[in-house]
């Protein structure tokens, strides 16, 4: 076990080099000049050729890309070219605030997700599998972001019963799931966050569980005479490696690419910074975001395929 | 079309009284009301508060202006006036009789930043110096790079006594002062407290300006305290805290106003102020220095010749585009807006699509091809996918043939800094801009100023206008100074150098418990007066 945990993380090393050359260069592939948002736009062209140089951005490419690289290795990603802030303090910030809402999304979505899945694939043809497939269909095919909005009007301005928008009234610092006067803001962009998954893993629970289900050795168990509650843990241990997988792309999919529903919730999170520094072309808060996005991806996999092997040893043979 | 609500500021009875009496503004704190405004923004964070702010215009007008302030200031007290410039931290400044390249600054007396640190004129020599020089110890390369288009032409500063100081251009500038409204005061000791280090004096900023910093959430709010021992008694904000929230999305800005997360939204979608009214909201409109204009490249291609621009300019139905705002704008007929002082009485190009396809046959351009350079979004461009297809529409009709290149925001800032000489594919570019101070308008026509190094982005250039701006930046009598600007401003609207659309009546809208707001015709706004009741 541990020597297939050192080799999947031996793996990640190169994909975490790539991943850093990618983030790198992509930036500079888009058109204009990194520090044209800095720039006044009455700037004289010696103005811009001396604050070019103020911010480093005078040197060959590959110079500034391996000086980025020595300082990401330590932590250090540079200095936000809008907010003067170090990159690392407002990736880390954001990353914290997305997961926050994204882990319990998730958790969310798997749980009902398995219920509903795990009901479906019992009960192929009927009412109740129509259903589930109905909620899996419109969780898939709604978009969030309408999704969201329609949330914040019932909720929020009709009703009043939640808040519209951030993060808790005095920021993300004092935020806490274990408050309600903090967690209420949470939950409206949990839920629309958590309607993908739900779909997605639905599916996936119901078409897992239903292959499993016409297993021969599922005939054997209940020939044996196992209770329908046993033969339902045996099916979802062997549909769990597959939802798994599921799952923890869902997950990443979430830290990464919640720029809608954070923009209308107004969370600050990863998709909040990652638009705002598209927006102000901030290359190192840009490059610096994509990194861990993609760093936490890859560590994201890694978790689910240790787990996987644990759940199921033959992946490991395999 | 939207009544246009116009407030003008209330007289603070007390603090009149207290002045009347002599005592000390500070005296007045037990008396100010409390409360806490909640404003949402619509930048993407929370604008730098230490020193220069970032967030363009709306990083003055929030943050900027509320914790520190320069040696002139607006006058942002009526909303049925221009706003021009005011004495600030200096309460007088003139030019030097012998050397038009000096200005003097007598310094207001009794001032101190927010640390208790003097305000002095050694404090505003280490404030300039600070952005002129590399070597000064609190140089910073962010201050220097947002300050620098207000700077660039100071060569020396010079301290004269404990309360006097002169600034030295590099050439003769009459309308210098304007520049000096944007450059903001800290204070040195909080500064040099701090290390010299700007991140960690954005722990204690230290201002002169009406709000003291409270707290920060980076990224996500900034909370300012009330100066009770604020210099001018009249501008004592009226509430106790200013909260403010980034919210780039008109429709969350406008769910937090309804839901009463906030009290204040800054531009709402005009298709969201009908609901916004039936709620019970407040929505103010007022004039305000911006045109949404079509910048053109008269170096070559269509636009060279006035025939062109002028047929570009009958095509345009300005009263549809401003039906189309939901009446958030009104018709724009040159590069200020109708009560600007230095609008003048310039040729109105009204809707006639005839005559526009009339003067394309005769300049031999029918149809007429052109391709313009437009953006899906960025500050101040209002609706710009909507309102250009509707620009589209008006000008095939009278015989042009438009092509669209769609740029992101920020490239098209690289393509109006790099100029039409550098991008010769664009016969015009869709790009706004503020008209409040007569030396924006000299920057954006006068063939000296061509990006380059100015605002004139399409090499624009009228041989008498050009020497009416160039006397206006030589005399220092503002009356005779505008006389010559309106005149310019004549001859270019007459020459049709850009195509004017509209100005933008920028939409705010606020609960029913915030009064007193009194929306200037500017971009920036005194939040002072506010009561939340």
């Amino acid at each position: 076990m541990w020597v297939y945990a050192a080799k999947r993380v031996l793996y990640a090393i190169p994909i975490a080099i790539g991943v850093s050359v990618i983030c790198f260069s992509l930036v500079y592939l888009a058109p204009g000049d990194p520090i044209q948002s800095l720039i006044p736009p009455d700037a004289t062209a010696e103005d811009i050729e001396t604050i070019r140089r103020l911010y480093g951005f005078d040197k060959p490419l590959v110079l500034q890309y391996l000086d980025w690289l020595a300082r990401a290795l330590t932590g250090d990603l540079g200095i936000s070219l809008q907010s003067n802030r170090p990159v690392i303090d407002e990736v880390t910030r954001a990353l914290g605030n997305t997961l926050a809402i994204a882990i319990a999304a998730i958790l969310a979505a798997f749980v009902l997700a398995t219920i509903l899945g795990t009901l479906a694939a019992f009960n192929l043809g009927r009412p109740i599998d129509k259903i589930a497939t109905s909620i899996s269909t419109i969780g898939v095919s709604v978009p969030n972001y309408w999704m969201g909005i329609v949330l914040v009007i019932l909720f929020a301005v009709q009703w009043r019963l939640l808040p519209a928008t951030g993060m808790g009234g005095e920021g993300s610092e004092h935020f806490s799931w274990l408050q309600w006067d903090q967690a209420r803001y949470a939950i409206l962009p949990m839920v629309t966050m958590a309607m993908i998954p739900l779909g997605v893993v639905t599916r996936s629970t119901r078409s897992a569980v239903a292959d499993t289900l016409s297993q021969d050795y599922v005939q054997l168990l209940r020939a044996k005479g196992l209770g329908e509650m046993q033969v339902v843990c045996h099916a979802l241990r062997n549909a769990l490696p597959q939802m798994l997988a599921v799952m923890g792309l869902q997950l990443g999919y979430l830290i990464g690419g919640s720029i809608l529903i954070e923009t209308v919730f107004n969370w600050p999170g990863t998709g909040l910074v990652m638009s705002r520094a598209i927006l102000t072309r901030d290359i190192p808060l840009l490059q610096g975001t994509i990194l861990v996005l993609a760093l936490s991806f890859v560590a994201i996999n890694l978790i689910v395929d240790l787990l996987q092997t644990v759940i199921d040893p033959r992946i490991k043979r395999a | 079309m939207h009544m246009i609500t116009r407030y003008r500021r209330r007289l603070i009875p007390a603090a009149l009284a207290a002045l009347a009496m002599g005592s000390p503004p500070a005296a007045l704190a037990q008396d100010l009301p409390g409360g806490v405004l909640t404003v949402a923004m619509t930048v993407s964070d929370v604008p730098d508060w230490a020193g220069m702010p970032d967030q363009g215009f709306e990083g003055h007008r929030f943050v900027g202006y509320s914790l520190y302030e320069g040696l002139v200031s607006w006058d942002l007290s009526t909303s049925d006036q221009e706003v021009d410039i005011i004495p600030g931290l200096a309460e007088a400044w003139s030019i030097d009789p012998e050397n038009p390249s000096r200005w003097i600054f007598d310094l207001r007396e009794g001032v101190s930043f927010h640390d208790g640190c003097a305000w002095n004129a050694e404090a505003a020599v280490w404030n300039y110096q600070r952005l002129i020089d590399e070597s000064h110890p609190g140089f910073n390369q962010v201050d220097f790079a947002r300050a620098r288009s207000r700077t660039s032409t100071i060569a020396e500063v010079e301290l004269i006594d404990d309360m006097t100081f002169a600034l030295h251009t590099t050439d003769v500038e009459s309308l210098f002062p304007y520049n000096l409204v944007y450059v903001l005061m800290v204070s040195p000791c909080a500064y040099e407290a701090a290390g010299n280090d700007r991140a960690a004096y954005a722990a204690t900023p230290s201002g002169t300006g009406p709000y003291v910093f409270g707290s920060a959430v980076p990224g996500e709010r900034l909370e300012l305290l009330r100066n009770d021992a604020y210099w001018n008694p009249d501008r004592i904000p009226q509430h106790e805290r200013l909260v403010l929230l980034p919210m780039p999305e008109a429709t969350t800005r406008a769910a937090a106003l309804l839901s009463g997360q906030v009290d204040f939204v800054e531009a709402p979608s005009p298709d969201m102020i009908p609901a916004l009214e039936g709620a019970g909201m407040t929505v103010v409109l007022n004039e305000y220095p911006h045109y949404w204009p079509y910048r053109l490249n008269v170096l070559e291609g269509p636009f060279a010749d006035v025939r062109v621009r002028q047929a570009a300019n009958y095509a345009i139905n300005r009263d549809e585009m401003v039906a189309l705002l939901n009446g958030t704008a009104t018709p724009a007929f040159g590069a200020h807006t109708t009560n600007q002082r230095n609008f003048g009485e310039p040729y109105r190009f009204s809707y006639d699509p005839e005559r526009a396809r009339a003067l394309l046959e005769e300049a031999g351009c029918l149809p007429c091809e052109v391709t313009i350079g437009i953006s899906p979004a960025g500050s101040g461009q209002m609706q710009p996918l909507p309102m250009n297809e509707l620009m589209q529409a008006h000008l095939s009709a009278a015989g042009f043939d438009v092509t669209f290149e769609v740029i992101d925001w920020n490239t098209m800032i690289g393509v109006f800094i790099r100029g039409a000489v550098a991008h010769p594919e664009y016969d015009a570019i869709n790009f706004s801009s503020a008209s409040m101070e007569p030396l924006q308008f000299v920057k954006s026509f006068m063939k000296r100023f061509q990006t380059p190094g100015g605002s004139n982005w399409g090499g624009y250039h009228h041989a008498e206008a050009e020497e009416l701006m160039a006397a206006a930046l030589q005399s220092f009598d503002p009356a005779e100074q505008d006389d010559l600007i309106r005149q310019a401003h004549e001859l270019v609207v007459a020459d049709a150098a850009q195509i004017f659309v509209v100005s933008d009546l920028n939409p705010r809208a606020m609960a029913p418990h915030v009064q007193d707001f009194v929306q200037a015709q500017s971009w920036f706004q005194d939040m002072t007066p506010i009561r939340v009741e």
